[in-house]
């Protein structure tokens, strides 16, 4: 951060917790990066898993306990859990898939790298000088959490509810299908199982497109 | 150094609750099941109504050959039943027993949080046994595991959350000092739908369509033989014991009985618990397997709607008194 700061915590005699902060953030990197470097679909969603466990446990070193359950109920128990149950219900080979790379990598890493900048450059200008002190009392506990978040920024919470809200109307609405017989596949439902290949793995496919329509 | 012994010694109780109790479990299930279908169930080994049955499955579990099929995928084969059993563990450490400090491993603050998160977790051992074993009836019975989850993580969130609202706390020892018995009654439909919900998370009969052995033999766990087969197996029977813990805590008043409110709580809590385990085995074998239709209508327009209720009864009701 600043020399100011540095004047009163000095960075060169590093407390436990600031060493353990900064090992699982490195383990927390490394697991990102191969999360989108690994041609292995499944296990780049569960390095996915690493990466949002050790974001967890960041949250948790500085006294946020509530973020950190929150985070790991939200992304590892149903976030994750969606993305494996939507790999494997599409086409997820064991071993390698040679076609899992994108040719739009650079872009995606041209923007994730002005993303990153624009991120680190808001959060230390904001922070500049803020100390958690992380002896004393939970600061990120429940009861203090709720009351920032129903005192202080309650308009930004509900906008964000009407969002979800807005979200969830815009997936019923996709999902509905008028007029249609209920036996019937539609193509457009067995088009990825198709690219497939297999004929298991499209059979697969048929039949749970014909559970989601009984 | 004190700290330190405090800390240890509670590790190592949780973990001798962690192993004891599921085997307990276990070899009522035996019992039980067996005198519901009029037969006698294991009678041989240890002598006394073959009450070292478990014992002897695990010595027979632990000499099996550990078997990865070639086409597997080794390392997430390897480390699905440690990810399935783990969070179970977990969760134990931060279920109150009794009133006192001693009688729970770790006073968690945003405990119903930590642990409806951590139990979640261990659903990912399913999936990853699941796609890794590189059989079709495997994977069917991931995706199944996967579907059920996503389908009864919601009404168990929102029961939980009704609960919290009345006590007005997340803490589990805090809720249950906050507990009055005229909860019981009032959070009765929060209470079934949690059980309920807890039971298809578990994947227990009546909702163990992801391991209907008539169909796809055994689901996720199919290509497991040995030692990490009896883990997924122990996993199931941590997972009541927790489920039936969490209830009991959440619902029926933990260490609260009629009598005996000092010294005593920890035997009402285990009370509680064994009789929330008997219905388990109770519904095992009393209720036929419901087909996946059936399981997610049953989540999405009885439970979650019962669970919505629920809420805004306990909301009206905290807000009139």
């Amino acid at each position: 951060m600043t020399f100011a700061a540095a004047a009163t915590h000095g960075f060169l005699s590093p407390a436990g917790v600031e060493i353990a902060f900064l090992l699982v953030g490195v383990v927390t990197l490394g697991a990102a990066v191969i999360t989108v470097t690994t041609r292995q679909l499944v296990h780049a969603a569960l390095w996915l898993v690493v990466a949002l466990g050790g974001l967890a446990v960041e949250y948790l070193l500085l006294t946020a306990e509530f973020i950190a359950w929150v985070q790991v109920l939200i992304y590892v128990g149903s976030v994750v859990v969606l993305l494996l149950f939507g790999l494997m219900l599409t086409k997820a080979p064991i071993g390698r898939s040679p076609d899992a790379d994108s040719g739009n990598r650079w872009v995606a890493l041209a923007v994730a790298a002005v993303a990153a900048a624009s991120l680190v450059w808001v959060v230390v200008d904001a922070f500049r000088t803020t100390w958690i002190d992380l002896d004393g009392p939970a600061q990120g506990s429940t009861k203090v959490s709720g009351e920032i978040l129903f005192r202080h920024w309650v308009l930004p919470f509900e906008a964000l509810s009407v969002l979800l809200l807005a979200a969830l109307i815009g997936a019923i609405v996709l999902s509905r299908r008028d007029g249609e017989e209920p036996g019937k596949v539609p193509a457009s439902r067995t088009a990825p199982a198709a690219r497939g290949g297999k004929d298991s793995s499209s059979g697969r496919a048929d039949r749970s497109a014909r559970e989601g329509n009984s | 150094m004190n700290d330190a012994l405090d800390v240890a010694f509670r590790l190592i109780v949780v973990f001798a609750v962690f192993l004891v109790l599921p085997l307990v479990i276990g070899q009522t299930e035996h019992k039980v099941m067996a005198h519901m279908q009029g037969r006698l169930g294991p009678m041989y080994a240890g002598g006394f109504h073959g009450w070292a049955q478990l014992v002897a499955d695990g010595v027979k579990f632990a000499q099996k050959e550990d078997v990865v099929p070639a086409e597997a995928d080794r390392r997430v084969f390897q480390l699905a039943p440690a990810v399935a059993l783990l969070p179970y563990l977990l969760v134990l450490v931060a279920i109150p027993i009794g009133p006192s400090e001693g009688a729970v491993g770790q006073v968690v603050d945003a405990g119903i949080f930590f642990v409806l998160a951590v139990m979640g977790v261990g659903v990912l051992g399913s999936l990853m046994a699941g796609w890794a074993s590189a059989n079709k009836f495997s994977l069917l019975g991931g995706l199944r595991t996967a579907a059920q989850l996503l389908a009864y993580e919601l009404p168990m969130l929102l029961t939980a959350a009704s609960v919290a609202m009345a006590a007005g706390t997340v803490s589990l020892p805090g809720i249950l000092n906050a507990f009055e018995w005229w909860w019981l009654p009032w959070q009765i439909v929060g209470a079934i739908v949690f059980f309920v919900a807890g039971l298809a998370e578990l994947q227990r009969p009546p909702f163990d369509m992801p391991v209907a052995d008539s169909e796809i033999i055994f689901g996720a766990y199919t290509e497991y033989t040995g030692l990490r087969f009896a883990l997924f197996l122990l996993a199931e029977y941590a997972g009541i014991v927790v489920l039936c813990g969490l209830t009991t805590v959440l619902f029926l008043g933990g260490w609260h009985g009629p009598f005996g409110a000092d010294g005593l709580g920890w035997v009402w809590t285990l009370l509680k618990i064994a009789v929330l385990a008997f219905i388990v085995i109770w519904l095992r074998v009393t209720y036929p397997r419901m087909r996946e239709d059936q399981l997610q209508k049953l989540a999405w327009t009885v439970l979650i709607p019962l669970a919505l209720a629920q809420i805004a009864l306990t909301g009206i009701v905290k807000v009139v008194i």
